[in-house]
C-alpha cells in the first residue's frame, strides 16, 4: 500500500517523522484528510485545532498543532508549527491548569491564545475541553 | 623582606582563585557551545520547510505585500543588534557593536536616519553610556534564546514596520506613529569554533533567502527513492487563499529569521567566552607561575640573611671570647 512520507516540524526540533497512511487535519477553511496521492496543497491550520496521523502501522498519532501550516507535495506532507505536541507528551493536568489560569485572566489576547493552546492540547490528548 | 614576602603569596592566592573562576567559565561555556550548535542545527528543518512553501507560493501569489515591497524615497531604518547579557565573551561584543556603527554610518549616507533595536544587556549599556537613543531593549535571553523571545522582538519590528507603510516628509502618516521603512539585523555568525563573524542583513522589505539549498537529488539516491520529475514546478491548491496564507506567513518568516539569528549568535558567544577564558586561565596559570619563582627567591634571600646573621653574631662572640 501507497504509504506518505510525514515530516513533523516545531520551530525548535523536528518532531516526528516517518510513514503515515493518512493525515487528518484542519484549516481555516475546514476539515481535511490527505491520502497518498493528494495533490500538491499548502493550507494554514486553524488555530487551536489537532492533526492526526494514522501511521503505517494503522495506530492513530494526534498531535495538537499551534500557529502552523500543512504542506503536501508529491514528497509527502509536512506540517510546520510554532509549537506541536503529540498526544502522548501532553501533560493533562497542567493543560487544564493553564487553560483555568488563561480564563481567569480574561479577554486580553494573550490570554484568548493561551486558552486556545491549552484547549486544543486537552483535545488531542483526548479530554473534553 | 618579609612584608614583601608576605605581598606575594597573597597574590599568588588571588590569582590562584581567579584562575578557578576563568577556568570554570571556560568549562560552562565549552559546555553551552555543544547544546547551542545542537539547537542551531534542530531549528533548521522548520526554516527549511518554511522557505519551500514560501518559495511555492510566492510564484502563486500577487507578491504586494508590505513586507516584499521596496518603498519610494525610505527615511527611516530599523537596526536590530544582537549582543551577549554578559561580559567576558573576548572581542564578541566590541565586534557586533563595530558591525552596527559601519551600517548606521552607510545608513546615514543613504539618507535613512537609523533606529535602534537592542537585544542583550551588554548592547544596551553601550548606547545608553554614549546618550544614544534606543527605541527598545530585550534582555535576559542572549545566551539560551527561545521562539518565544524571538516572537516579542519580531511582533515589535513588524509593528513599528507597519507604522511605517503611511509616513511621509512631515511625518507620520494617518495612525499618528512614527515608522520605518526598513529592518535590519545585525548579528554574529557561528562559523566555527575559531571564526564567528558579524554580519548586517536586510530582513524587511525581504527577498525570499534558501536558508540552506536542499538538495533534493542527493536525498533521493541515498533513500533510493525516484521521483523523476524534479524541476517540474507543482502547481499547488490553497486553502485560504494565496494572498491571505502570504498574510500568516511571512511575519512567521521574519520572526523565524531572527530567531536563527539569535541562536547562532548564542552559538557565537559561548565558543568566544570559551576563547577568551581559556587565554584568561593560561595567563593567570603563567603569572602564579612568576609571582612563586619570586617568593621562592624572596624566601631564599630571607633564609640567606638569617643564616648570615648568625654566622655573623657567632663569629663576633669567638672573637669576643679571645680577647679574654
Amino acid at each position: 500500500m501507497a504509504t506518505l512520507h510525514v515530516e513533523l516540524v516545531a520551530v525548535e526540533r523536528m518532531i516526528w517523522s516517518g510513514e503515515a497512511s493518512m493525515v487528518i487535519a484542519r484549516t481555516t477553511e475546514g476539515e481535511l484528510g490527505v491520502l497518498p496521492g493528494h495533490a500538491p496543497l499548502l493550507g494554514q491550520l486553524a488555530e487551536g485545532g489537532i492533526v492526526t496521523v494514522r501511521t503505517a502501522e494503522g495506530e492513530d498519532m494526534v498531535v495538537a498543532a499551534h500557529g502552523g501550516f500543512l504542506s503536501v507535495t508529491d514528497r509527502g506532507v509536512s506540517i510546520l508549527a510554532e509549537t506541536a505536541e503529540i498526544s502522548s507528551e501532553i501533560d493533562v493536568e497542567r493543560a487544564r491548569e493553564a487553560l483555568r489560569r488563561a480564563e481567569e485572566t480574561g479577554d486580553e489576547p494573550d490570554a484568548l491564545a493561551a486558552a486556545r493552546r491549552a484547549q486544543s492540547r486537552l483535545r488531542a490528548a483526548g479530554q473534553d475541553a | 623582606m618579609a612584608s614583601n614576602l608576605r605581598a606575594l603569596r597573597r597574590r599568588i592566592r588571588s590569582t590562584k582563585s581567579t584562575k578557578k573562576i576563568f577556568s570554570a567559565q571556560e568549562l560552562i561555556a565549552g559546555a553551552r557551545i555543544v547544546r547551542a550548535q545542537a539547537r542551531v542545527e534542530a531549528s533548521k528543518p522548520y526554516a527549511r520547510e518554511i522557505t519551500r512553501v514560501l518559495s511555492a507560493l510566492a510564484s502563486s501569489a500577487s507578491l504586494d505585500h508590505p513586507l516584499l515591497t521596496e518603498r519610494q524615497d525610505a527615511r527611516r531604518a530599523a537596526v536590530l543588534v544582537i549582543t551577549s547579557d554578559r561580559g567576558f565573551a573576548g572581542s564578541y561584543n566590541v565586534n557586533v557593536l563595530r558591525r552596527t556603527e559601519e551600517l548606521l554610518s552607510l545608513l546615514r549616507q543613504e539618507g535613512k536616519e537609523p533606529v535602534l533595536y537592542v537585544v542583550g544587556r551588554k548592547g544596551e549599556t553601550y548606547y545608553s553610556f554614549r546618550d544614544r537613543p534606543v527605541a527598545e531593549t530585550f534582555t535576559g535571553f542572549s545566551e539560551q534564546p527561545g521562539y518565544a523571545d524571538a516572537q516579542r522582538v519580531g511582533e515589535a519590528l513588524i509593528a513599528t514596520f507597519t507604522a511605517g507603510m503611511d509616513d511621509d516628509e512631515t511625518g507620520a502618516g494617518a495612525d499618528g506613529v512614527l515608522g520605518v521603512d526598513e529592518l535590519h539585523i545585525v548579528y554574529t555568525e557561528f562559523r566555527s569554533l575559531l571564526a564567528q563573524i558579524p554580519v548586517a542583513k536586510r530582513m524587511a522589505p525581504l527577498e525570499v533567502e534558501e536558508v540552506e539549498e536542499f538538495d533534493y537529488e542527493r536525498e533521493d539516491r541515498e533513500s533510493g527513492v525516484t521521483t523523476g520529475d524534479s524541476g517540474v514546478p507543482t502547481s499547488y491548491e490553497f486553502e485560504p487563499s494565496p494572498d491571505a496564507l502570504l498574510d500568516a506567513l511571512l511575519p512567521k518568516y521574519v520572526t523565524t529569521r531572527i530567531f536563527a539569528a539569535m541562536l547562532e549568535s548564542a552559538a557565537s558567544e559561548s565558543a568566544s567566552r570559551r576563547r577568551a577564558m581559556k587565554s584568561a586561565s593560561d595567563n593567570a596559570e603563567e603569572l602564579a607561575k612568576n609571582l612563586s619563582r619570586q617568593a621562592n627567591q624572596a624566601r631564599q634571600a630571607e633564609i640567606t640573611q638569617e643564616i648570615s646573621e648568625i654566622v655573623g653574631g657567632a663569629d663576633a662572640l669567638v672573637s669576643a671570647g679571645a680577647d679574654d
